[in-house]
């Protein structure tokens, strides 16, 4: 593992490498230089398996942080490569070309994140939402209680009363206060 | 080994033209095809999602997937709360088998915060991993007969689950949900007569295994329906993202327990079922041998579990437990293959990102999309339930 963090770190650049354990490793790579990594890992270095695509929105540094986990099924280890971009054009090259899923994750991350995959396979295709019209919500400045209670609420039969005065007012509907 | 379109082939008299890239143009204002939609409510479809499938007579032209019918953003809420209220939600992320969800989101939480488990903790872990496994496969492996039609063993099987449901129930308090183990140990370790009643689950389930040899595996018709259908071309593996019982039928020894040993799965003597010619039926052979595995493994684990010890390690208060800043990738294999969990601590004491990775993300879009192409109509859900797709893990 070491051996290639190394190799990797002259050839592309990469910085922040953190050790999480011995089989499993992160490093950071430039925009830029993200899909030659990824290339050169997979065909190159063997890292075959794609495990996961995902983001981490760092709003207070206006950031999205891509993270490709990649697999070496032969050498058993695994590397995350960290990519960070710029939140508010939040634009990626796209690797559809290297994994077949590769287009799904970008698909999601287009719907759930606002992330731009140019070129991607299908990428504007609702994927898990239907007629979404806020921002994506994902983000972490999408209020999740906030809409589902301007969205979901009122709804009728959906009040809170105090049990004592809703069955007294129920049962003696007459009787003063 | 043949694939599933030099066994069949339909109707092509009406098959449309292909572009330039080789696809088939899709035109319906042409009345020579038919859009269907398969699901979401649909007797051969597990879980909540839909096929659209384009037909051409009874051959699938066009196929594609559509998840959605379940999405609750289990990922953005636990971003919401603490480490130990995540894991209500995380279990919700795969019903059948839960607690795969509890175990990676315990070990990724354990690895950012440097803890160690106590040995009879690691034991019972591993013990519940595959009483896990054991009610799955026991709904999975007859269920593949019983999309052809053959639904008796699958009737067997759901009544011999229930019985691996009253031992959790023993064991955890919760039949579905168990929510046994937590971060630092487990909440407990087995009770008085335990491994005797299980022993005798045990024996009746080897029984039931013989009986759906007669009844399934040795069938005329399930073998006519299966054998060489859905064929999954091993170069596809990596290029797919291909995991667990699925790979291992392309002729891949993969799996998690061995090649990544977690908890106290590399002191246990088993040696993973690889098949060889990839389609449905020996799919469903290699989840038939992962169910004879794991009674193995069960009775492994029953002779070693301690009885007595440290359950659960020393951890800070969970309502104030604040993780330092870091990522972790934990893994572990779920019945239908690697299931993990990416967690990216902001040094807080809420996650900053869960993410899961679920075999199904890959199987149930972009391989199942490519598996269909071409099969006959009759053989859609087969292929589907062969894969073993878990919707809920597609749209966490």
């Amino acid at each position: 593992m070491k051996e290639i963090i190394q190799d990797i770190k002259k050839r592309f650049n990469c910085t922040d490498e953190v050790e999480q354990s011995k089989t499993q490793a992160y490093i950071t790579v430039q925009k830029e230089l993200a899909v030659a990594l990824i290339t050169h890992l997979k065909d190159i270095k063997g890292f075959t398996h794609l495990v996961l695509l995902t983001a981490v929105d760092w709003i207070e540094n206006n950031q999205f942080q891509l993270t490709y986990m990649l697999n070496n099924p032969t050498k058993k280890i695994d590397l995350g490569v960290r990519i960070f971009i710029d939140r508010e054009t939040a634009t990626m090259d796209s690797a559809h070309h290297l994994w077949e899923q590769m287009a799904t994750y970008q698909r999601e991350l287009k719907e759930m994140f606002g992330i731009d995959f140019p070129g991607s396979p299908r990428l504007n295709e609702q994927f898990i939402l239907e007629g979404w019209d806020n921002i994506p919500p994902y983000r972490r400045d999408f209020d999740t209680l906030k809409y589902a209670q301007e969205t979901f609420f009122p709804r009728e039969g959906r009040e809170t009363n105090d049990p004592a005065e809703f069955m007294k007012k129920k049962m003696y509907p007459d009787e003063e206060k | 080994m043949k694939k599933n379109n030099k066994i069949w082939q339909g109707d092509r008299s009406k098959y449309p033209a292909f572009d330039e890239y080789g696809n088939p143009i899709i035109d319906l204002k042409s009345h020579k095809l038919t859009k269907l939609w398969h699901g979401p409510n649909h007797p051969g479809v597990t879980g909540n999602m839909s096929l659209e499938l384009t037909l051409s007579g009874d051959e699938v032209v066009e196929a594609k997937t559509h998840v959605g019918y379940l999405h609750r953003g289990f990922e953005k809420l636990m971003e919401r709360r603490l480490y130990i209220q995540c894991f209500p939600t995380c279990i919700r992320m795969c019903v059948p088998e839960a607690d795969s969800n509890e175990y990676v989101l315990a070990a990724s939480i354990e690895d950012l915060g440097g803890i160690e488990i106590p040995e009879a903790a690691l034991w019972m872990r591993t013990l519940i991993l595959e009483m896990a496994r054991l009610q799955i496969l026991l709904r999975t492996v007859p269920g593949q007969a019983a999309t052809l039609s053959l639904g008796m063993g699958a009737q067997w099987g759901m009544y011999l689950r229930d019985l691996i449901l009253d031992r959790f129930e023993e064991l955890t308090g919760g039949r579905i949900y168990h929510m046994f183990i937590i971060p630092g140990g487990v909440r407990g370790l087995l009770p008085a007569g335990f491994k005797k009643r299980m022993e005798e689950n045990l024996v009746e389930i080897e029984e039931f295994i013989d009986k759906i040899e007669d009844l399934i595996f040795t069938n005329a018709i399930f073998k006519k329906r299966t054998i060489g259908i859905g064929y999954i071309d091993p170069s596809w593996v990596d290029k797919y993202g291909i995991v667990g019982p699925n790979a291992r039928a392309a002729g891949y020894s993969r799996d998690v327990r061995k090649d990544y040993p977690y908890l106290k799965y590399n002191e246990l003597d088993f040696e993973p079922y690889v098949g060889k010619n990839s389609d449905v039926f020996t799919r469903s052979q290699v989840r038939k041998h992962d169910l004879i595995q794991t009674i193995d493994l069960i009775r492994q684990i029953l002779a070693k579990v301690p009885e007595k010890g440290d359950i659960r390690a020393k951890t800070p208060n969970v309502l104030h437990w604040e993780l330092p800043k870091g990522e972790t990738y934990q893994r572990s294999e779920s019945s239908r293959g690697e299931y993990g969990l990416y967690v990216v601590s902001d040094g807080s004491k809420y996650p900053r990102r869960v993410n899961l990775r679920g075999p199904s993300y890959t199987h149930a879009v972009a391989l199942l999309e490519k598996l269909l192409i071409n099969a006959n109509i009759a053989d859609v859900h087969s292929i589907m339930v062969s894969l073993q797709t878990c919707p809920p893990e597609i749209e966490r």
